[in-house]
């Protein structure tokens, strides 16, 4: 069960991370409304899971998190991404992109590229 | 980089108990009500609206936990919470827990007072530099005692002949003056050393200077004098400007030029100096010159190997010189081989006092492990009682190392207060162990230091492991689901051979170990102190005075112990007096070579017997209490006019006339024919392991001695003695230093090694009964506990007493019976061992197997009365409406 929780919070992590990168600050809520789009049905299993990777980004100092007013008048943690979080998302997706493009190319392998 | 901006926040948050819950509480409910709003619009009812967005959220139990396990470290979390659920546990159950620690605080105690002795005495090294390039010269034959090895001349022809050695140093410990300092007196010991014997030890003074080889110009030449730290404080009360001061060492002149650092106590462990002064000038202290004769064996030798140089190396260049020498000097050298070891330990008494006290470590940690069996079976049985609950956490989620942390978190708990009481008490017994002056010289230094310390933090952590581990390993393999549906009759889980038993015969072994070896030490104090000593000690005095500062001739000398002697006979109450050079069993004695009459050549080789010798006085025998078989006393008439006598021991006339008469036979010794008037019984001058030596006694008159103790038997107690005794030999001698001592406490000083080694296996025995006992009646107090009902069943269906008896504690008396075998069988094998550590020591003893036999069935006995009583007294049908 563990490594399951593992995998999912590494890969929230970095959709948390794009999410506050390309729409700006947003609270809780907004983050899982945003990644459920784009993301389809991974999110559908547990939206709650989201506010303990968001207590770790916080702690690695990856965003900084404020209190704001939101759209119903409520009051809402409004999470943004800092410096640190810029450069380690970079980093990250850079990482993503090697493993992918390694990945892909053993896909596209055949018989005669192990000669 | 931020994992540790990560895992700083987490501690923070740890530390400074600050729990998100408030913030997530908010969050959430925002969260919530949003997307309530969204399934509002989107068409739901309010229910619907709520219920579908609080099941699309997850589940927020789970979400908190994981959520304040990010928060903060749930590692020491939940260290903390078992800590205190520990304690909890621990409270409900009082006695428990007190047994428990107080087991593990003796065990862990004892261990510590003994590896802190063998600390301070075997491990810690002395105080020079580089001790452990420093060797001391031995006969190649193991001697007790007789810390001095070759004559002054033998040393310094091994100093300036040897190739091994960067220095050697020559030292004489026996050394006593009387030193005169403004108006007070004061009778000292300490050691007579070479003049490179600071140089070579490489110590620095703590107050002016030491003296150094370039200060000796030949005999008498440097009479300088240097303080030990103990000294100078005593008498000097700590003055800095004693140092260029004139103080006398019996009449002579020496000066004060330093005073050595508080922690330098010269070469050996025990015997602690109080002053040095040089060899070169020990004629004026001593009265006679040794430092010429070749024939007096007066010198230690100590020397620093060269680097590089192997002991073997050294060792057969030294054996080389000795085999020169034996050519070169055949009537005094006896070129007998030679060994190197390391100094400390009075000599070869090293290997005496190593193997005791490794041997007593040894069992301390048996009874260590005897007490963690103990406890490990104790353990076992409560957390098989708790069966149930483990399983119900099992059930409910908690992880299997969860539960095995908490079990040992108990263990711990139990191990880290029974440790610190253990090491708190080792403390303050050492503390008291060093200010105990166990005999007249010795002294022991045992602190609890770091080494110490250390021990005693691995025995607790060892031992909560040890026994914590049972239970911890019960509780990783109970399966929840089994327990909770079987209710896995009591009854016969009791009766599944278990670990537990194993664990109780074990303890039992060992303990049974301890018994023996305890009442093999005491049967050897026993033979040691009923062993003949030839001599009577009950009822006399001692009094020992330095008469050689009023007496500087023989004449005057011998004039004076006759008054002395005289003096005694005429105080009330005395029987008996007499002197003697020295007294038995004080160390000190070497052979001295006799030859059969009409010998010319006097050599090494061709000696008939080497007794000891002693000069006494009239009347010495019967105030001794040794008794003269054959003959007569000496006389003040036989001088140097009259023939020669002696009175020899029995051993002597048998080893060299057999069973022809003795009286009127004749042997050479020191050149003169000596004519035997009178035999005594055979006893124990040197050591108490000795066989019977030959012994010749002298007349004063006949051969004089500076050395004299006074023995004085009386009937009256000795404090009246003590006081009498002064008065009457200070009239005589106003101005000197008179100690006296009764005989019994100088025995019991010399005995003093035998009577430790008695007590310590003593205590260790008692500690080991008391742990059988506890582990007997634990397991049979368990069983009886878990099986009433199956009892309450037998003694319904008619079961005798016995019977009943028999089914609640048979198991522990059978392992009783068993681990008691077992543990006999091992400590006749360990007789060597045991050997080691007491004098005689002989297992194989059929009273010691008795002895043994019957103290382990009366512990059993003891042990188990009270849980077989309650096993009896079972009533079937209050036990049937219980359960």
């Amino acid at each position: 069960m563990k490594k399951k929780k593992d995998v999912q919070q590494g890969t929230l992590a970095l959709m948390v991370l794009k999410t506050l990168e390309v729409l700006g600050p947003l609270h809780g809520y907004g983050i899982s409304r945003r990644i459920e789009q784009i993301s389809g049905e991974l999110l559908s299993v547990n939206q709650g899971t989201l506010y303990p990777v968001l207590l770790k980004l916080e702690q690695e100092g990856a965003i900084s998190s404020t209190w704001g007013p939101s759209e119903n008048n409520r009051r809402a943690r409004f999470y943004r991404l800092t410096r640190a979080g810029h450069k380690s998302l970079e980093s990250e997706k850079r990482n993503w992109d090697q493993t992918a493009s390694i990945i892909a190319r053993f896909f596209e392998v055949s018989p005669e590229d192990f000669a | 980089m931020k994992g540790l901006h990560r895992l700083g926040t987490r501690m923070r948050n740890l530390v400074s108990n600050r729990r998100g819950d408030e913030r997530l509480r908010e969050e959430i409910e925002h969260h919530l009500a949003i997307q309530t709003g969204d399934n509002l619009r989107a068409g739901m009812t309010h229910d619907e609206a709520r219920r579908q967005a609080v099941l699309k959220f997850g589940p927020v139990d789970t979400i908190r936990e994981e959520y304040h396990s990010e928060e903060s470290l749930s590692l020491i979390e939940n260290l903390l919470l078992d800590l205190r659920y520990g304690v909890r546990m621990l409270r409900k159950t009082p006695s428990f827990t007190v047994v428990a620690m107080l087991t593990l605080a003796l065990g862990i105690g004892a261990n510590i007072v003994v590896f802190g002795i063998l600390n301070a005495v075997l491990l810690r090294p002395l105080d020079v530099q580089h001790p452990e390039t420093l060797y001391q010269i031995r006969h190649k034959t193991w001697m007790s005692g007789r810390l001095v090895t070759t004559s002054y001349p033998a040393f310094d022809d091994l100093r300036r002949r040897n190739h091994t050695f960067v220095g050697l140093i020559g030292i004489n410990a026996y050394s006593s003056v009387t030193m005169r300092f403004g108006n007070f007196v004061r009778a000292i010991s300490g050691d007579e050393v070479s003049g490179n014997y600071f140089d070579l030890l490489g110590v620095e003074p703590a107050l002016g200077r030491f003296f150094h080889a370039a200060d000796e110009h030949g005999p008498g030449s440097a009479p300088y004098i240097v303080l030990s730290d103990a000294l100078w404080q005593s008498a000097f009360q700590s003055d800095r400007s004693v140092i260029g001061k004139i103080v006398e060492l019996n009449k002579h002149p020496f000066t004060v030029i330093g005073v050595t650092s508080a922690r330098f106590h010269g070469t050996e462990r025990f015997a602690w100096p109080e002053y040095w002064i040089p060899m070169l000038n020990e004629e004026q202290v001593a009265g006679s010159d040794y430092l010429h004769n070749r024939a007096g064996i007066n010198v230690t030798v100590i020397g620093r190997l060269k680097p590089g140089v192997t002991p073997q190396q050294a060792t057969d260049d030294l054996n080389g010189i000795v085999a020169q020498l034996a050519r070169e000097y055949p009537t005094t050298d006896d070129g007998l081989p030679l060994r190197l070891i390391h100094p400390g330990l009075y000599g070869d008494d090293a290997d005496v006092i190593r193997g005791f006290l490794y041997g007593v470590n040894a069992l301390a940690l048996l009874v260590l492990a005897a007490a963690c069996a103990n406890l490990a079976s104790l353990f076992a049985a409560r957390a098989s009682d708790r069966t149930r609950e483990l399983a119900l956490r099992a059930a409910l989620g908690a992880s299997r190392s969860r539960l095995a942390t908490q079990l040992l978190t108990e263990a711990l708990l139990i191990s880290v207060m029974g440790g610190a009481a253990g090491v708190a008490t080792a403390a303050l017994l050492l503390k008291a162990l060093n200010r105990w002056p166990p005999a007249a010289d010795a002294h022991l230094a045992a602190g609890v230091t770091a080494p110490v310390y250390l021990a005693g933090v691995i025995l607790t952590f060892g031992s909560a492991f040890l026994f914590g581990i049972v239970p911890a390993r019960h509780a990783w393999q109970s399966s929840p689901l089994e327990i909770i549906k079987g209710a896995v009759a009591d009854s016969a889980y009791v009766r599944r051979f278990a670990v537990r038993d194993l664990l109780l015969g074990l303890q039992i072994a060992i303990c049974t170990v301890l018994v023996t070896a305890s009442l093999v030490a005491v049967q050897g104090m026993m033979y040691a102190l009923h062993a003949p000593l030839g001599v009577q000690p009950k009822g006399a005095m001692l009094v020992d005075l330095d008469l050689s500062q009023v007496a500087p001739s023989a004449d005057l000398m011998l004039q004076k112990q006759r008054e002395m002697i005289d003096a005694a006979l005429s105080v009330p109450g005395v029987t008996a007096a007499g002197a003697v050079t020295r007294m038995p069993m004080t160390g000190g004695l070497h052979g001295i070579p006799v030859y059969e009459p009409g010998t010319t050549e006097f050599r090494m080789d061709n000696y008939a017997l080497l007794p000891y010798v002693f000069s006494m006085s009239p009347g010495y025998l019967n105030a001794a209490g040794t008794r003269l078989l054959r003959g007569d006393d000496v006389s003040w008439q036989d001088t140097s006019r009259t023939p020669y006598i002696a009175i020899v021991n029995n051993t002597f006339a048998r080893k060299l006339w057999g069973e022809r008469e003795p009286l009127g036979q004749h042997f050479v010794l020191w050149g003169k024919l000596t004519e035997v008037v009178g035999v005594t019984e055979d006893g124990k001058y040197h050591d108490l392991a000795e066989s019977p030596p030959p012994v010749v006694y002298l007349p004063f008159s006949q051969n004089q001695s500076d050395e004299a103790i006074f023995v004085v038997r009386s009937r009256r107690p000795a404090s009246e003695m003590a006081g009498a005794l002064k008065r009457t030999f200070g009239r005589i001698e106003p101005n000197l230093p008179i100690t006296i001592q009764s005989w019994t406490d100088l025995l019991e000083d010399e005995l003093l090694p035998a009577r430790a080694a008695t007590v310590a296996l003593g205590v260790m025995g008692f500690l080991a009964a008391m742990l059988s006992v506890t582990g007997i009646f634990g397991m049979a107090a368990y069983t009886v506990s878990r099986r009433m009902k199956e009892l309450g069943i037998r003694v319904a269906l008619g079961a005798h007493s016995v019977q009943v008896v028999r089914a609640a504690v048979g198991r522990p008396i059978v392992l009783l019976g068993v681990g008691s075998l077992l543990g006999l069988i091992a400590s006749v094998l360990a007789t060597r061992l045991l050997e080691q550590i007491v004098y005689r020591a002989n297992p194989r003893d059929p009273v010691v197997m008795t002895g043994v036999v019957l103290t382990m069935a009366l512990l059993g006995l003891l042990a188990s009365a009270i849980p077989a009583r309650r096993a009896m007294g079972v009533n079937p049908s209050t036990l049937m409406r219980d359960e």
